[in-house]
């Protein structure tokens, strides 16, 4: 008997506004504790929440981008619990009218294309975090994050594989970064990912006992902790102890690298949703909607599908630039200012990569500009310095953040093109190599090898290849005569 | 200089025209304070040295020839739910006893844009819910008129405040009936104002979708004059309302009720009612068709399921409001504690009084699943049933009167065994919020044993500018502000 993985996934994303969702103050990762409040935010008694309205903006543009249909009349309310790190007690959200109902977004896996229904977008506010001191039995709060505003993007559960879901998590990322939406970046927690995952009988449609996986933050992470549990849930099922899956969350553990039990069904919260009385409810105009669908940027799908079509790359290639919004906006502006696209690519996916990987760097982090980057090709191109010398100086620009130019001079790495100054050590060469000269006009061709290596070596590598060739070519071809 | 007998009006002229200054009004206030306060104990907090501060900078900009605000130099009482910049702003809970809020309710601001004197906060049932002021954490605050029997409430503090001559001008605050409930105790002006005219910023919320501040006066045109100062579109607020509202409602206030048509509601006059607060009503209806107003019966027959489904959303909002007050950020907090659950537990249980504890369990209940449709959902449909009833009702008529409370002003103590019979006492006013009209009550009479006796004029949505020249006109008729109660 076969089984098969049932995923749903619950995504929150920070969304990219500059500040936050219910008051004026700023959403910038990173400040000192609790400098980004506000008696607002804080929750102080008296205090009146205003929605943002980029907020709304910015969950329509999402359910756009996701192919939802947008309530045009929805509304907040109030998710009730107590934790010192939410200063109201509840959490603003949206319950049974949220912004976004529907939607899909296709993703590929091992070249078969799939699409993946979403339940629903709705609008909410994040809470603050707790840091426990580990020598004192104190906690502080930082309520810096509170009232940063939240899409939560809930697909319905068709995803059959961790592959499935980690892909299915790869393409949501991407558009919305490509859509302006958030900024994603899941090592800051500005998207965080919750996972049900749940086993059946192959071919069943029913949804048994789900296990919820919490505080998911990386790739690496969503896939291990779903592999655990569906290694878990897959041996019960095979030996017949399914009865042994109970309900319950589970949480993420990153430095112990497993998860840990959070919760069970049994002490579930009851949020006693209602409507929040404080804020009217919102309404979408049509025109609002045509608009935002407008000003949408280009979606991955859509500029894959160019990338290929326009600069000619392999589908390979064009999945590795598109794949990281960082990446596509250096290739396009190295390609913008006059780079051939084959070569473009080629700096990209080879030393780019390679020095990211081993800086361990993000691509919105590349030192060397698109400019500064595409003045070394032209460098090269010139013919001032050979590819060879040209990566090195790429590497250096890379580490020091040094113009091309001065690296050359620095290091002395500019070829010799002057054939005044190249006929000199040619002359020479053919000159202390009489026996070579004789192989050659003996037709061993391979002779005229040997002897462009000692030009090379007597240039120090700085001879320019080309003319050095040419040059060579038409002595030999001076001294037979 | 008597300022117990001096209106807000008479204040400002006397300040303008160089008659007495500020600081004289302010000084002749806390002498008041001094009489009055120990009989009463209307105050939480007296601002003293600030108004005194205050009124000398007003002098001087008087003496500079600049023309001070609408409310220049006027003493005022704000009850302490509140906030107020740097005044400590309590809700009468022992779980803000020590609550300093960082900034200014919006009303509070415009008090001091308008010029008025900030003279103290008042007391009030803890967190606003009551109709004795009997629920204060903190102390009994006394009807003026008999001090064995109580002011009235929520808003008792602010009512009394002005009953006793020691501000002419208060503001409270209204859920279900706490500023005119009190209003009809202490025999003074309050006006509820339409749900959205008046910011509810840096008012401690109760019942977010039914809270509204509103003014307390010894007379309706000085209740008029608070209300012009305190009103307006809030973008602090999202439940103000956005276009603009009247600006001005006393320039009209003198034109009479001639050709209004005014409602009574049959089912406002039914059992339980007292016979003399029948009979005072009685009086100002026929006084009110003898200047030319067209009184005629009509029924509201849903208002007698109004008080469950006030109960209902009132403590489910409540629910939810106050629990913030966990004891971690600020207010009380035990002085022992093992954990953050029994940090947050014993703050709460310590600090509430019973009948916050009361609501606050009533509304959890209302909201908990499986209960949420019976309870919290039933009363929402039936609140759109009264505001409809109401709607269809202001059709046919311009006002509608009743009774402000079913009965007179009771002993301290009296009541206060039986929640039941408290909630009760809200009959004539809950529907009004439900509802999120506006009505105004004014003493129309007095009982035998000399009780004021309240009645309560109720208008459609923005009609503040009709109650006010109703009220107006049978206030002149009846002639009732110049009795006082001996202090
Ligand atoms: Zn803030």
């Amino acid at each position: 008997m076969s089984f098969e993985t049932v995923i749903g996934l619950e995504i929150h994303a920070e969304l990219h506004t500059r500040s936050k969702i219910f008051c004026s103050c700023a959403t910038t990762f990173g400040a000192k504790p609790n400098a980004n409040t506000c008696p607002i935010c804080l929750g102080l008694p008296g205090t009146l929440p205003v929605l943002n309205e980029e907020v709304v903006n910015l969950a329509v543009k999402a359910g756009t981008a996701l192919n939802c249909h947008i309530n045009k009349l929805n509304k907040m309310d109030r998710k009730n619990y107590f934790y010192p790190d939410l200063p109201k007690a509840y959490q603003t959200s949206q319950y049974d009218l949220p912004i976004c109902k529907g939607g899909h977004v296709d993703i590929e896996v091992d070249g078969m294309k799939k699409r993946i229904r979403l339940n629903r977008i709705h609008i909410e506010e994040d809470a603050g975090k707790l840091i426990h001191l580990e020598e004192q039995p104190v906690s502080l709060i930082d309520y810096n994050r509170v009232g940063v505003p939240l899409i939560e993007i809930v697909t319905e559960p068709d995803l059959r594989s961790v592959d499935e879901a980690v892909t299915f998590l790869r393409t949501l990322k991407a558009i919305l970064e490509y859509g302006e939406i958030s900024d994603c970046r899941m090592e800051q927690g500005s998207l965080r990912c919750d996972a049900n995952i749940s086993m059946r009988k192959t071919g069943q449609d029913t949804l048994n006992t789900k296990v919820e996986l919490k505080n998911i933050n990386s790739f690496k992470e969503l896939q291990k902790a779903l592999e655990k549990e569906e290694k878990r849930q897959r041996e019960l099922y095979t030996f017949g102890e399914e009865s042994k899956i109970k309900q319950e969350t589970r949480r993420w553990d990153s430095a112990k690298g497993k998860t840990v039990p959070m919760r069970t069904k049994e002490d579930a919260h009851d949020y006693r949703y209602f409507p929040e009385p404080d804020l009217v409810p919102i309404i979408i105009r049509e025109e609002q909607i045509v608009s935002i669908k407008e000003s949408l940027p280009e979606m991955p799908a859509q500029k894959k599908e160019r990338f290929a079509r326009q600069y000619g790359l392999t589908e390979k290639e064009v999945d590795i630039i598109i794949g990281d919004k960082a990446l596509s906006q250096y290739y396009e502006a190295l390609v913008l200012l006059g780079a051939a696209p084959k070569a473009a690519a080629n700096w990209i996916l080879g030393d780019i990569l390679r020095l990211l990987k081993e800086k361990e760097l993000e691509a919105d982090l590349i030192p060397v500009r698109p400019d500064a980057l595409y003045r070394l090709i032209q460098i090269i191109a010139e013919g001032k310095i050979s590819i060879t010398a040209g990566k090195e100086v790429f590497e250096a620009m890379f580490i020091t953040g040094k113009s091309a130019d001065a690296i050359v001079e620095e290091k002395g790495l500019s070829q010799i093109s002057d054939s005044v100054e190249l006929e000199k050590i040619v002359e020479g060469i053919l000159d202390s190599n009489p026996q070579s000269l004789k192989d050659y006009a003996a037709g061993k061709t391979q002779a005229a090898g040997f002897l462009m290596g000692q030009i090379m070596k007597a240039s120090r590598g700085k001879a320019n290849p080309q003319v050095t060739k040419e040059l060579l070519d038409s002595k030999l071809k001076e001294r037979l005569e | 200089m008597k300022i117990e007998s001096m209106t807000a009006h008479e204040i400002r002229s006397g300040l303008i025209e160089k008659r007495f200054t500020a600081e004289a009004v302010v000084a002749a206030c806390f002498e008041r304070i001094r009489q009055a306060e120990p009989k009463i104990d209307a105050y939480l907090t007296l601002c003293e040295a600030d108004a005194m501060a205050q009124a000398r900078s007003i002098d001087e900009r008087i003496e500079r020839g600049e023309v001070p605000g609408k409310l220049a130099g006027v003493p005022i009482a704000v009850k302490d739910n509140i906030c107020t910049d740097g005044i400590k702003t309590t809700c009468a809970s022992k779980i803000l006893y020590d609550f300093i809020p960082p900034y200014d309710a919006t009303v509070a601001k415009k008090l001091k844009d308008a010029d008025a004197i900030l003279i103290g906060k008042t007391n009030m049932d803890e967190f606003a819910m009551g109709s004795s002021t009997e629920n204060s954490g903190f102390k009994r605050t006394r009807n003026p008129w008999d001090l064995e029997r109580v002011p009235g409430g929520s808003s008792g503090g602010s009512a009394a405040a002005v009953a006793a001559g020691t501000v002419p001008l208060a503001l409270g605050s209204d859920t279900g009936g706490s500023i005119r409930q009190p209003a009809a105790f202490c025999g003074v002006v309050g006006l509820k104002p339409t749900y959205g005219l008046v910011s509810r910023f840096g008012l401690i919320a109760f019942g977010s979708s039914l809270d509204q501040i509103g003014p307390f006066a010894g007379t309706v045109k000085d209740s008029a004059l608070l209300l012009e100062a305190i009103q307006g579109e809030d973008p602090l607020d999202s439940t103000s309302v956005k276009h603009a509202v009247r600006e001005d409602y006393l320039s009209g206030i003198e034109e009479g009720v001639k050709g209004m048509r005014i409602g009574i509601p049959v089912e406002f006059f039914q059992a339980g009612l007292d016979s003399e607060i029948a009979a005072a009503i009685q009086e100002s209806i026929e006084r009110l068709k003898a200047m030319g107003a067209i009184v005629e019966e009509m029924s509201l027959p849903i208002t007698v399921e109004g008080l469950s489904a006030y109960y209902i959303i009132s403590s489910a909002e409540a629910s939810s409001n106050l629990a913030r007050f966990d004891g971690i950020r600020y207010g009380y907090r035990p002085e022992a504690f093992e954990n953050l659950e029994e940090l947050m537990e014993k703050s709460r249980s310590e600090a509430f009084g019973a009948e916050v504890k009361r609501r606050i369990m009533l509304g959890t209940y209302a909201l908990s699943s499986g209960y949420y449709d019976a309870y919290y959902n039933r009363a929402q449909k039936l609140r759109s049933k009264i505001r409809e009833q109401f709607r269809e009702a202001f059709q046919r008529f311009d006002l509608i009167l009743s009774p402000v409370s079913p009965v007179l002003p009771f002993k301290s103590g009296e009541k206060s065994s039986d929640p039941i019979e408290m909630y009760l006492a809200d009959i004539y006013t809950i529907n009004i919020n439900l509802a999120g009209l506006p009505a105004l009550s004014m003493p129309c009479g007095f009982s035998a044993g000399g009780l004021p006796i309240g009645l309560q004029i109720i208008g459609p949505h923005f009609g503040e500018d009709r109650i006010l020249k109703a009220a107006y006109a049978l206030e002149q008729e009846l002639g009732l502000p110049d009795r006082k109660p001996a202090i």
